[in-house]
């Protein structure tokens, strides 16, 4: 499958706020076209409101998110969803829901009316059930699935969709170690697969360096450094950011930044 | 020039080759619902072949698709159809109704029965005959005027930044008691004949309905069942909650809306044509996403399977019992066991619903 061209995400001077409640105010920032983005920082820093914003699930007080130029809310909604795709935290499938089922509305903004399993969409379901490695589970109710397995049939549904952007608001929570790892190197194969521009929230700072290209580390809804992983995870950037101590060193399999926290209890 | 292909990947669909039109087939759920036609379409053959003036089996399916000779025509068309279809539309209506709140709340309890929509036309109803406005006003306009006011209050008090299907239910709940109450009040405060025909409307019953409850309800049906299963495609990302729906390039709110709109409409219109009718709004779509074996309630066979529900239940209403009874009662009694089987089943088999 190919997606070129990648279209440009980008936002200026944005106020992002619930309620009364200002959570971001005046942020810049630029998603690296066809790399990994990952959105990193302590909880409630903003990072998921931002990523929100940049899905167009959360409307921007002031300024705007910009898709090659043209800001979210000027796009018809269905243009927007070929270009521009979001998997929430923790979707929630209908009970007994199959795996195909909802692969095959991945497929919605491509359909219409009268055109609602054209040969595009049966190739890009198949596809996808691949990618990720599910095809036998196809026939499964998504609810019966273990964690990892349904955490999978929902990126299949996004990667049927076929946008060359993806958002990921935390696709490993709730996984566990193996699953996790799992997931991230899925989301690496379709970004390194078909170019795909993924923006990603994680926790894990180590996963994060891992397997971003980019990261960018937020708290008080600023962005406090971005970049490569290797520039910005640093002992200084982490304790900055967590108000956590730590020693940063080399993984020794990745070559990749390691965070070491070191707490109340141990120091080096 | 047409692929039909059965493969385990994609299941079973169609794509013709000239024109662009393609969509996938369930098997099950076209059974289910040609099934359900055919029953419905019998029971209302075998009623309207009951009576005071005996009609064979045969010539009353034939009298009801309008062929016969003049006598059996004018009794079926102008005294016994007129209450079957009425049963029928009604019945329909609830059960597409149903589907589309349970859908779009994701709730099976949000049907408009439970989230007080009904409950307003019963207030209006009331009212009007405790006041004494029904001799100005009739119960059907009253009974639509409830439901559209209370939908109206529902949709408002649970609108903050854009509706969420919880809030509906439970603004929808709060309602529902507050306008029982009042309909209590009145009846408590009402004259006994007052008070007796109040109890009767709010049972629900088609005894002696004839086709001026049938033509309004029919031409609204003409607009709204369209309607209705043209939105029923827009669900399929909405079942998905919203976040996910909009990610799939749904309009969320404006889709809501329409459902809303084209889900009270049915209703209203069913209501004042038959009164609310207990538990077909809520069962209809429950039983039928059971027999058709679909993750949710399928808009179509949910309103199939309303109107047998209705139609068999005037039946029995109207057959089985030494008196004739409301149509109201009945559906209770035999909607209640049909889903708690169908549950306890699904159980049984470890598919919960």
């Amino acid at each position: 499958m190919t997606l070129h061209p990648i279209p440009e995400l980008q936002a200026g001077g944005l106020q992002l706020a619930y309620d009364q409640r200002i959570v971001v105010d005046d942020l810049d920032v630029k998603v690296p076209p066809g790399r990994i983005t990952a959105i990193v920082g302590a909880n409630a820093c903003g990072k998921s409101t931002l990523l929100r914003a940049l899905a167009r699930l959360l409307a921007p007080r002031k300024g705007a998110v910009q898709l090659d130029g043209r800001a979210l809310h000027s796009i018809p909604s269905r243009e927007l969803a070929r270009q521009l795709g979001i998997l929430p935290q923790g979707p929630v499938a209908p009970e007994g829901l199959t795996v195909l089922d909802l692969v095959t509305r991945g497929r919605s903004p491509h359909q219409t009316w009268w055109r609602q399993w054209s040969k595009a969409d049966e190739v890009a379901v198949h596809d996808a059930l691949a990618a990720t490695g599910i095809a036998d589970l196809a026939g499964r109710a998504v609810d019966e699935l273990s964690g990892g397995q349904r955490q999978r049939a929902w990126i299949a549904m996004a990667v049927a969709q076929g946008t060359p952007v993806l958002l990921l608001d935390e696709p490993t929570t709730y996984l566990d170690l193996a699953h996790q790892i799992d997931v991230l190197d899925l989301i690496h194969d379709l970004n390194r697969n078909e170019g795909r521009t993924i923006v990603m929230v994680l926790h894990d700072l180590n996963q994060a360096c891992r397997y971003a290209d980019h990261v960018i580390a937020m708290k008080n809804g600023r962005i406090v450094a971005e970049g490569d992983p290797a520039d910005v995870i640093t002992a200084a950037n982490v304790e900055e950011v967590f108000d956590l101590r730590c020693q940063v060193t080399t993984d020794p399999v990745s070559g990749t930044p390691l965070v070491i926290p070191m707490g109340r209890h141990h120091t080096a | 020039m047409v692929t039909k292909t059965v493969e385990p990947k994609s299941g079973a669909h169609f794509r013709l080759g000239v024109v662009p039109l393609s969509g996938r087939l369930r098997p099950r759920l076209i059974t289910v619902c040609a099934a359900l036609a055919v029953a419905t379409f019998l029971v209302v053959a075998w009623s309207v072949s009951l009576g005071d003036f005996p009609i064979t089996f045969t010539e009353a399916m034939r009298a009801v698709v309008g062929i016969g000779d003049p006598g059996t025509l004018l009794i079926v068309q102008e005294l016994r159809l007129p209450r079957a279809v009425v049963g029928v539309l009604v019945g329909f209506s609830f059960g597409l109704s149903g589907a589309i709140f349970q859908t779009m709340t994701r709730n099976p309890l949000a049907s408009p029965d439970m989230i007080g929509f009904t409950q307003g036309a019963g207030l209006a109803v009331v009212a009007g005959i405790v006041l004494g406005w029904t001799g100005s006003v009739s119960t059907q306009i009253l009974g639509l005027a409830g439901t559209f006011v209370m939908a109206v209050l529902v949709y408002l008090l649970a609108w903050r930044r854009g509706t969420t299907g919880y809030r509906i239910i439970l603004v929808g709940i709060g309602l529902q008691w507050m306008a029982l109450s009042a309909t209590d009040y009145l009846i408590a405060r009402g004259m006994q004949f007052q008070a007796h025909a109040a109890l009767g409307w709010l049972t629900g019953n088609l005894n002696g309905r004839d086709w001026s409850q049938a033509l309004p309800l029919a031409i609204t049906m003409a607009v709204l069942v369209p309607a209705a299963l043209t939105l029923g495609r827009l669900t399929r990302t909405l079942q998905l909650g919203d976040d996910v729906a909009i990610g799939l390039g749904t309009r969320v709110q404006s889709v809501r809306l329409a459902l809303l709109v084209t889900g009270v409409g049915l209703v209203a219109f069913g209501t004042a044509a038959g009164g609310p009718i207990a538990f077909v709004a809520l069962a209809g779509p429950q039983i039928a996403q059971r027999l058709a074996g679909t993750a949710w309630p399928p808009p179509l066979a949910a309103g199939l399977t309303g109107a047998l529900f209705v139609v068999g239940s005037d039946f029995a209403a109207a057959r089985l019992f030494p008196m004739e009874l409301p149509v109201g009662i009945v559906t209770g009694v035999l909607g209640a066991p049909i889903l708690l089987w169908l549950l306890i089943r699904a159980n049984r088999a470890g598919s919960g619903g």
